[in-house]
């Protein structure tokens, strides 16, 4: 019934959206922000710890959202981590066209790790469902946030 | 069995409700989505009716040929086309009138939709009769359009709202109720009918205790107003407010029942034309109700269209509306039973074809995307019903809602549908 859904809940967005990873709060963090999609009533908060230098050196999150908005944040946490706060910021501005814009309008974000870039990939399908972009860039949206933010510091 | 065999099964040959012909009336229902080339789509199963329903060929047809050989300005011309426009439009305020078993057409307001019913309430009876430490007493399981009015209020003028609980099988708690009803109350204004829960609460009784301590009571009625009868002067309502869209007829119109001598002493809400008697720089005399509330030029197409939509479901009759639904919610929460993990909320005994449900493990927003691949068309979200999603302690429902034209067969669309859903995420 379900076949040509396959592209959206690939089987790695299904697994995520299961057992996602990184969630939680931390114990430590230095930067923090929230995300909010009222249509869907999904709430996300997104953890940085970043490093001296300013780079990122841990991502975790939490909150509840559908299969594909958990994915992502999940996904994300993963491939965050060690990454400049340039290169976070080439990745979201990839990833957001990716999920929004044809593949001749995608601009240029600067840099980007390949590697990290084809892992995220998975959530191409969403190019195809309007409605569940934001699902897909809810995540980035709160970790583009927190990276602009004030610093907020947590010692729990 | 086919589909039209098992609704017949259901409702007797000789139910004088025939489903399959109603559906006939509705073009959109023979629709398939999600076509692909060389493959045909699915049927449509619509079951939104309550976010908006879907509109009879009698209604479309109305306005095609109200626009085609009657359109002009309403009130104004002397002209022919003026004074049929008008007529027709006026009409529609005496069906109405009809619909609700009010005493005349005066009792009428339009309104753009039930949003601005409330927000003309707010604005115009709510700070001509009310004070700071004055109350509005609403439930917890009003739509954000019975809510967000009364809290601009009380940034205005300083008002409370309070608010009555709801139980947990979505009964309105009528115990808490009473106890609410206390001296700085002034308006009781609560919903017919939840929007999510489905409950149908008891109007007459919400009503009677309420004036029986002087309180001015309005209902929301966009739900219950569709599902059955409504008799505002058996409920003995002040205020009662029902949208068009959801009554099978156009957007862009809603109608606010109002007790004349009620309305008669509010003052406007919007100034223009239309609305006054005389105008100077100096001095504007406005018109008598309902009337003085309908500023500028009105919502004239949608007008017919909801005039021949409230023609459509009183030929139907409310009463066969009714027990037709009743039967597709009776099949439907058995049948949803048996969907391991499925919560319903929502089991008042009495209760509209609405059904409000989560799935364990599985977000609403997937639950939708899933169901619309297999032709079912449900809401998901939170259905503008933020604090009630609160009390029940859920983020989002997903939400069945059904109307005059779905079937049993549907029924089981739908829960195969969400057996299927359960095993994709397995």
């Amino acid at each position: 019934m379900f076949d040509d859904l396959r592209d959206l809940y690939q089987e790695v967005i299904l697994d995520h959206g299961r057992n996602p990873r990184n969630f939680g709060r931390p114990d430590s963090f230095n930067r923090t922000a929230k995300g909010d999609n009222p249509m869907c009533g999904d709430k996300i908060a997104v953890y940085l710890t970043l490093a001296p230098d300013g780079s990122i050196q841990d991502a975790h999150f939490d909150g509840r959202g559908c299969a594909i908005s958990q994915a992502s944040a999940s996904l994300m946490t993963e491939i965050l981590k060690g990454k400049s706060q340039a290169e976070a910021e080439a990745l979201f501005g990839h990833f957001h066209d990716m999920c929004t814009k044809d593949d001749h309008e995608h601009t240029d974000h600067g840099p980007v790790d390949e590697e990290a870039f084809e892992k995220l990939q998975v959530l191409s399908g969403v190019r195809e469902f309007p409605m569940r972009v934001k699902c897909a860039t809810l995540a980035w949206h709160a970790m583009n946030a927190a990276l602009h933010g004030e610093e907020k510091t947590s010692t729990e | 069995m086919s589909s039209h065999a098992a609704v017949r099964a259901a409702i007797g040959d000789n139910a004088p409700y025939d489903v399959m012909r109603v559906r006939q009336d509705f073009p959109i229902l023979s629709r398939t989505v999600h076509d692909k080339p060389g493959r045909a789509g699915k049927p449509l199963v619509y079951l939104d009716s309550a976010a908006s329903a879907q509109k009879p060929r009698q209604v479309i047809d109305a306005m095609k040929r109200f626009l085609e050989e009657d359109y002009a300005n309403v009130h104004r011309g002397v002209h022919f086309l003026s004074q049929r426009s008008t007529d027709l439009y006026e009409a529609t305020r005496d069906k109405a009138a009809a619909f609700l078993n009010a005493p005349s057409r005066e009792h009428i307001v339009f309104t753009r939709n039930a949003t601005e019913a409330f927000n003309l309430v707010a604005q115009s009876w709510g700070r001509a009769n009310l004070k700071a430490g004055d109350a509005v007493l609403i439930s917890g399981m009003e739509h954000h359009a019975n809510i967000v009015p009364w809290q601009l209020l009380r940034d205005q003028i300083g008002i409370a709202l309070k608010v009555v609980p709801v139980l947990d099988d979505g009964s309105l708690d009528m115990d808490a109720y009473a106890d609410l009803l206390t001296d700085d109350v002034k308006l009781v204004a609560i919903t017919h009918a939840s929007n999510v829960l489905g409950t149908i609460n008891p109007a007459k009784e919400i009503a009677r205790l309420a004036h029986a301590r002087g309180k001015t009571v309005l209902f929301d009625g966009s739900q219950a107003a569709v599902h059955g009868p409504v008799d505002v002067r058996a409920i003995d309502a002040d205020f009662y407010i029902f949208t068009g869209h959801k009554l099978y007829g156009p957007t862009g119109i809603g109608v606010l029942y109002g007790r004349k001598e009620i309305l008669d002493r509010m003052p406007p809400y919007q100034g223009g034309g239309d609305m006054i008697s005389s105008v100077s720089f100096e001095e504007t005399v406005y018109r008598e109700a309902p009337y003085r509330f309908e500023a500028g030029t009105p919502p004239i197409i949608e007008g017919v269209g909801l005039g021949a939509a409230i023609d459509y479901v009183t030929a139907l009759g409310m009463d066969a509306i009714h027990a037709h639904e009743q039967r597709l919610l009776a099949h439907a929460m058995d049948r949803l039973k048996d969907v391991d993990g499925l919560r319903v909320l929502g089991t008042a005994p009495a209760k509209a074809a609405i059904i409000s449900f989560t799935v364990e493990g599985i977000h609403p927003h997937d639950i939708g995307t899933l169901l619309d691949r297999a032709g079912v068309a449900v809401r998901v979200g939170r259905h503008c019903a933020e604090p009630l999603m609160d009390r029940f302690g859920v983020g989002a429902t997903a939400r069945a809602s059904f109307g005059l034209y779905n079937t049993e067969a549907e029924v089981e669309t739908l829960v195969e549908a969400v057996k299927a859903t359960k095993s994709f995420f397995g």
